[in-house]
């Protein structure tokens, strides 16, 4: 087994990271920190920085791979104004941790990136949309905002230019549906927040009724160095030919060395395991994972190396989301294991729609039956039903829902029916 | 009533805003943090200082995780069951919180210092088993960890509370 490595791997979003404290501004700007904005306000057209953002293939990091490039190319040109460009740092996927270290890590990185953002969109209002879990990270972005504007990085007139942008730090009051972006307009207007439908979308009537561009701390973090040293570079940092830029993967459950590791994006499975987690933990025998939080479906032996992009995922039926992986070993049960993700997709629902409200926790009931000895054969059709229902709600939270549910129903049937024919759960037996 | 100061510094940042409403979440929490909790007059206080219908604010009370429609302890431990935290000993944590406290999850302590929530995903998963106490997170946790935790806390309030 491979001790932990010092890889060669160029480190991009956390260049600047430090064991013992949070970069400053100073740390920042002595590695070439606010010089891709200053280059962009001298030298570049608004549309000069959309196209490299889409030449540089950057995919939105917040789970839907959106192209960050794109996002910003359906900002109409005759759009009105303000424009606004919200983060989304609530970060409620269960298993993801990567955004809260990359705040910690490197504040300023983010907010150049929001700059560069900004300054594409032509947008003069920016608003970081944070859970209150993360409370100390508000704090921390607050202080630096406010070092930035001292510093004449934000504010009017931005370094000479004509260039006007602010941020301000809202504070959710704590829900998973405010990480979807249109439930996330309406949290930051005031309202309940339930998912809107769209279109229109966002970038054409979003905010307050205003064009709005939302992007996950990741996605704008990468923002800069892209604009820095160009669309092809980001490419190359990759190691699949689909692939773009570095990834925060984060990694948790059955290893020995849980944590958040920036590698290329692509990397196998089987080295993020092994190698940078340390491998799996004392008498752990890898099972499945969870590639991306707990709306992805699970990742079973035979594809222990597999490229951990986008399309490689895809192409196995897959979804990288957002890169948290969650390890699973011979000793979990995969009926336990969905029964408490279904506990939590059933708590978090808005309850806008019917089948979210109502299929999640009937599903959730049906698993608990299952994994309490009170299963029969018959509720297996019933799941599958359930599961193709959820496709039927009003924002992507049900579907999401499914894809841990379609997982244990394809690959690990023959638990789920061990469970019923024993009528106890045959994990609970053995310890 | 809220203190003058406190409601003149709550009208000042509602009359700065461009939309008062985008603050409703923060005027709740401060009343919020003033009283403990939202009771029903909380509630309305709040809703007069945004300018809207208190009944605005009650789709917002009772829908999100961090605000309280009933009295809570003067320490609110938020404890994560979701999926790394449940496989790593949420249960047995939970259970060793609920003797050491003499309640129930979703209770309060009689001496009113703690409530027992459950919470999902906190994002602390490489801190598994984790939890909150006011929004700070504690982790990797174990039994002998969560009883040093209370004492801790207990001594803080015993000092801190006028006698």
């Amino acid at each position: 087994m491979a001790e932990t490595t010092d890889t060669a791997y160029p480190q991009v979003l956390f260049a600047n990271r430090k064991l013992d404290r949070i970069a400053a501004i100073d740390d920042y700007r002595k590695n070439g920190g606010y010089e891709a904005i200053e280059t962009v306000l001298k030298t570049f057209s608004p549309k000069d920085v959309q196209k490299l953002i889409q030449d540089s293939n950057l995919l939105g990091r917040g789970g839907a791979a959106f192209p960050a490039g794109m996002k910003l190319q359906t900002v109409a040109d005759d759009a009105p104004f303000p424009r606004y460009i919200v983060c989304n740092a609530d970060e409620m996927e269960p298993g993801t941790f990567k955004d809260r270290v990359l705040l910690h890590a490197d504040p300023h990185l983010l907010i150049e990136g929001m700059l560069i953002d900004a300054y594409s969109a032509r947008a003069e209002k920016g608003i970081v949309f944070i859970r209150p879990e993360y409370e100390n990270a508000a704090r921390i972005l607050e202080r630096e905002v406010a070092i930035a504007e001292k510093a004449g990085f934000l504010g009017k007139n931005i370094l000479g230019s004509d260039f006007n942008f602010s941020i301000d730090v809202h504070r959710s009051g704590g829900r998973y549906i405010c990480g979807e972006v249109t439930a996330q307009l309406n949290a930051l207007e005031g309202k309940r927040p339930n998912p809107r439908k769209p279109p229109p979308y966002p970038t054409e009537f979003g905010l307050w009724g205003k064009p709005t561009v939302t992007q996950n701390v990741e996605t704008l973090c990468c923002m800069p160095p892209i604009l820095r040293n160009g669309a092809q570079w980001f490419k190359d940092l990759a190691l699949t030919e689909t692939g773009a830029g570095t990834k925060l993967y984060g990694i948790s459950g059955r290893v020995k060395k849980p944590g958040c590791f920036e590698l290329p994006m692509g990397v196998r499975l089987s080295e993020i395991i092994d190698e940078h987690a340390g491998g799996m933990a004392e008498g752990s025998e890898f099972k499945a994972c969870l590639p991306g939080g707990a709306s992805t479906r699970y990742l079973t032996r035979e594809h222990y190396d597999i490229p951990m992009d986008f399309e490689s995922l895809k192409a196995v039926g897959m979804r990288l989301g957002t890169a948290a992986i969650m390890v699973f070993d011979q000793s979990d049960c995969m009926v336990g294991v969905t029964h408490n993700l279904m506990e939590f997709f059933a708590r978090e629902s808005c309850g806008w729609c019917t089948p979210c409200r109502e299929g999640i926790p009937y599903i959730k009931d049906i698993l608990w039956r299952i994994e309490n000895g009170l299963g029969e054969e018959r509720f297996v059709p019933m799941l599958e039903r359930e599961c193709r229902h959820l496709w039927n709600a009003y924002c992507a939270f049900a579907p999401g829902a499914a894809a841990p549910l379609e997982g244990l129903l394809n690959d690990f049937q023959d638990e789920v029916l061990d469970h019923i024919r024993e009528k106890k759960c045959p994990f609970k037996a053995s310890v | 009533m809220l203190p003058t100061n406190v409601k003149q510094m709550l009208n000042q940042q509602i009359q700065a805003a461009e939309h008062p409403r985008e603050l409703a979440i923060d005027i709740m929490m401060a009343v919020q943090d003033h009283y403990g909790y939202l009771s029903d007059e909380a509630l309305e206080e709040a809703a007069a200082i945004v300018g809207v219908d208190p009944l605005k604010l009650e789709e917002l009370a009772t829908f999100y995780t961090f605000l309280y429609r009933e009295p809570v302890g003067r320490y609110v431990i938020h404890i994560c069951d979701s999926v790394i935290c449940w496989m790593n000993g949420y249960e047995s944590l939970r259970d060793h919180l609920c003797k050491k406290l003499g309640i129930q999850m979703g209770e309060t302590t009689p001496d009113g210092l703690f409530t027992l929530l459950p919470v999902c995903c906190i994002g602390y998963c490489d801190r598994s088993p984790a939890m909150l106490i006011n929004k700070k997170a504690y982790g990797p946790l174990t039994p002998a960890k969560i009883d040093e935790i209370l004492e801790t806390l207990r001594a803080e309030a015993a000092e801190t509370t006028p006698s």
